[in-house]
């Protein structure tokens, strides 16, 4: 079927088409359509599921655990504020291996009080050890909370899909919603293997010392890693079955490209144009967009990224003291390598600040001006 | 003589609680009541070690250990995942101390109950943070000492009112209990086990290592918290109708009081100001019973 959705309704269909059977959520704007349509589908029937209408976002992932540890396939979404409070369980929810999925509306942090883009929420959280994916198309959201269903399921890890604020949660989009036969195919119903079954009695999360603690956290590690690949083989498994393939990250003219920009999200969709103009204009630009950022895919950036002339990077989100994260990370996984190139790292678009084709050109022609990058952080288009 | 407690054991032994610990009697008469069929979460308090160490548990059932502030929502959740997979016989069970109940945990239990979500909610109250070396919660009582409210400056403030609190949610069920009163326990478990919504149970759990008192006389004391009337056992039904579960003619406070090191230092005006905070709220109990007393004579048997 084909429909016109906005982004925060292809978060609901979804979980609607992986058949989560608890949802748990608490309205934050931009998020409130996608508990909104899901409650509706709760209420028409067209979705079999428990509704927790929870009275914060703590309690949100509270009772997700509390769900996914009885069994059940479970659903949540926030942003911003709503996901800071949650950060507490966000731990537990991997510590406890709940195979959760949340989509994250990425929105600016308070104060000042703001509901405008910005990846620092999300960000803030990859050392919780969710799974995160970054999204650029309302298609893609949709399809990547499937994929992510069949990923967290396999490792007990907890999956975050993520989405710009308004820019797409806010778009609509023409979207292919599959069939739920052929959802159901890819995605079979699912059956935890250490759930609370009273048949079998077990405790979860009791006191463990320094004897056991460590390798509990290896094992989230080798799992993490495994990710990696599950991620790469359920993307091209769901492009065999949809038409549509994904992986670790996208790439645009980079063949050959000796300059190439690494960024994610909407920013990467706005980026291809400016491709295409700089080639026109003889510089061998391409473009790599990082979609699954947790884990890091550091290998294929190391395989696609040394040897290459330049590489700039474009964040929509700040560590503070030091500088954007995607810029950060692949600059640490190129670190060893001989053939190492030289990176720009740029801070974009902040609090929603349009990002749109001029500024983007502008980091490259910066870039092109330089032989050396200077400093970790340059800041496009600030009122200084 | 016809007992009413089954005689089936789910808890093991082998736990890790004190000696004379009231928290532990509670589980055992909890499980008693609760059976097999049950599941249960505990936030952070003492029995998140009583149950023992990883990879050991003494419950003998489901146990899922989780944040200090998320008992009563995990419950939701976990009765939510097991209603979507049709298991809706199973009880499920949040066990909280008072730090998880009457603060910390108050915002998430006030969802669940408000949500009226099927689960029985049960805080074994010792009156202080126990679990990380007795400081004071809000379900301290005036006049004891803690190690955050020393002798010289006792707890000033009452002991929260956490059974009006919940009643004002309108909960199908809420009763106190006493480790020293299983039988009453037992029943008031086996009468929420039967009804459907939230059912919040509030045990008194006495604290040898806390209260500063001698491991033995842990049940008396439980005992003379309900002889004294500082704890009465009631119940609320459908949190408007009152009904007494025992109205023991009162024995003096000073019984109550004198076997424990945490009320030591009170004078004894400070003790006639103690019973006088404990007469205002037990006849305040008693006038909501008598004005129940219609409902209970309509409702025959429960």
């Amino acid at each position: 079927m084909q429909k016109v959705i906005m982004g925060n309704h292809a978060l609901s269909w979804g979980a609607l088409l992986s058949r989560a059977e608890v949802i748990a959520a608490y309205p934050i704007t931009p998020q409130t359509e996608v508990v909104e349509l899901l409650s509706n589908m709760c209420a028409d029937g067209d979705l079999d599921a428990q509704f927790i209408k929870v009275e914060s976002e703590h309690s949100a992932m509270a009772a997700s655990m509390g769900a996914s540890a009885a069994g059940a396939r479970t659903f949540t979404a926030t942003s911003a504020q709503g996901l800071a409070l949650m950060h507490e369980v966000l731990h537990w929810a991997t510590g406890a291996r709940l195979p959760i999925v949340m989509g994250n509306i990425n929105r600016a942090m308070a104060p000042p009080w703001t509901i405008w883009t910005e990846q620092t929420d999300s960000i803030s959280e990859r050392d919780t050890g969710w799974l995160q994916i970054y999204t650029s198309s309302i298609q893609e959201i949709m399809d990547s909370v499937i994929q992510a269903y069949k990923v967290a399921e396999q490792v007990y890890l907890p999956v975050m899909v993520v989405l710009d604020s308004f820019v797409l949660s806010h778009t609509n989009e023409n979207c292919d919603i599959p069939d739920q036969s052929k959802v159901d195919a890819y995605l079979p119903k699912f059956e935890n293997a250490y759930k609370l079954d009273v048949a079998k009695p077990a405790a979860y999360g009791g006191l463990t010392g320094p004897d056991w603690y460590y390798e509990l956290r290896y094992k989230i590690q080798k799992d993490t890693e495994r990710s990696l690949d599950l991620f790469e083989e359920t993307g091209k498994e769901f492009g065999e079955m949809f038409g549509r393939p994904y992986g670790l990250v996208e790439t645009y003219k980079l063949d050959d490209a000796e300059i190439v920009l690494v960024t994610s999200a909407s920013i990467a969709s706005t980026a291809r144009p400016v491709i295409d103009q700089l080639r026109e204009e003889g510089h061998k630009a391409g473009l790599v967009r990082i979609r699954v950022f947790r884990p890091f895919p550091s290998d294929l950036l190391r395989k696609l990224l040394q040897g290459r002339k330049k590489v700039l990077v474009i964040d929509r989100n700040i560590s503070f003291g030091m500088s954007g994260a995607f810029y950060e990370e692949t600059k640490a996984a190129l670190y060893n390598e001989k053939s190492a190139p030289p990176m720009w790292g740029y801070i974009a678009g902040l609090g929603g600040r349009d990002v749109p084709v001029d500024v983007i050109k502008e980091t490259f022609l910066e870039t092109i001006k330089e032989d050396h990058p200077e400093g970790d952080i340059i800041w496009i288009g600030v009122k200084k | 003589m016809k007992y009413t407690i089954p005689a089936e054991e789910v808890m093991c032994s082998g736990h890790k609680a004190c000696q004379g610990c009231g928290a532990a009697l509670a589980m055992r008469y909890a499980l008693k009541a609760l059976g097999p069929r049950t599941i249960m979460t505990f936030p952070a308090c003492c029995w998140s070690v009583i149950d023992g160490p990883f990879p050991y548990s003494a419950v003998g059932v489901p146990l899922f250990h989780t944040a200090f502030e998320t008992a009563a929502v995990v419950a939701s959740g976990i009765r939510a995942g097991l209603d979507a997979r049709g298991e809706e016989d199973i009880n499920v069970v949040a066990w909280a101390g008072d730090g998880g109940t009457f603060d910390i945990g108050i915002q998430a239990l006030s969802g669940t109950t408000e949500r009226n979500d099927n689960i029985i909610y049960v805080c074994y109250d010792n009156e202080a943070y126990m679990n990380t070396g007795v400081q004071r919660s809000s379900a301290t009582p005036w006049g004891a000492v803690t190690s955050t409210t020393p002798a010289r400056h006792f707890k000033q403030e009452r002991k929260k009112d956490m059974m009006a609190i919940l009643a004002a949610h309108s909960i199908p069920y809420t009763a106190s209990a006493s480790v020293a009163y299983p039988e009453d326990f037992v029943k008031k478990l086996n009468y929420a086990k039967s009804i459907k919504g939230t059912k919040f149970l509030h045990i008194l759990a006495s604290c040898p290592p806390g209260w500063r008192s001698a491991p033995e006389l842990a049940v008396q004391l439980a005992r003379l918290a309900v002889q004294t009337h500082v704890f009465p056992l009631y119940e609320i039904h459908e949190g408007r109708y009152f009904r007494m579960s025992m109205n023991p003619k009162k024995k003096p406070i000073t019984e109550y009081l004198k076997p424990q090191g945490r009320f030591r230092h009170l004078t004894e005006e400070q003790v006639a100001d103690m019973d006088r905070m404990v007469d205002e709220r037990y006849e305040y109990l008693l006038e909501q019973a008598e004005r129940s007393k219609p409902y209970f004579e309509d409702k025959k048997g429960n």
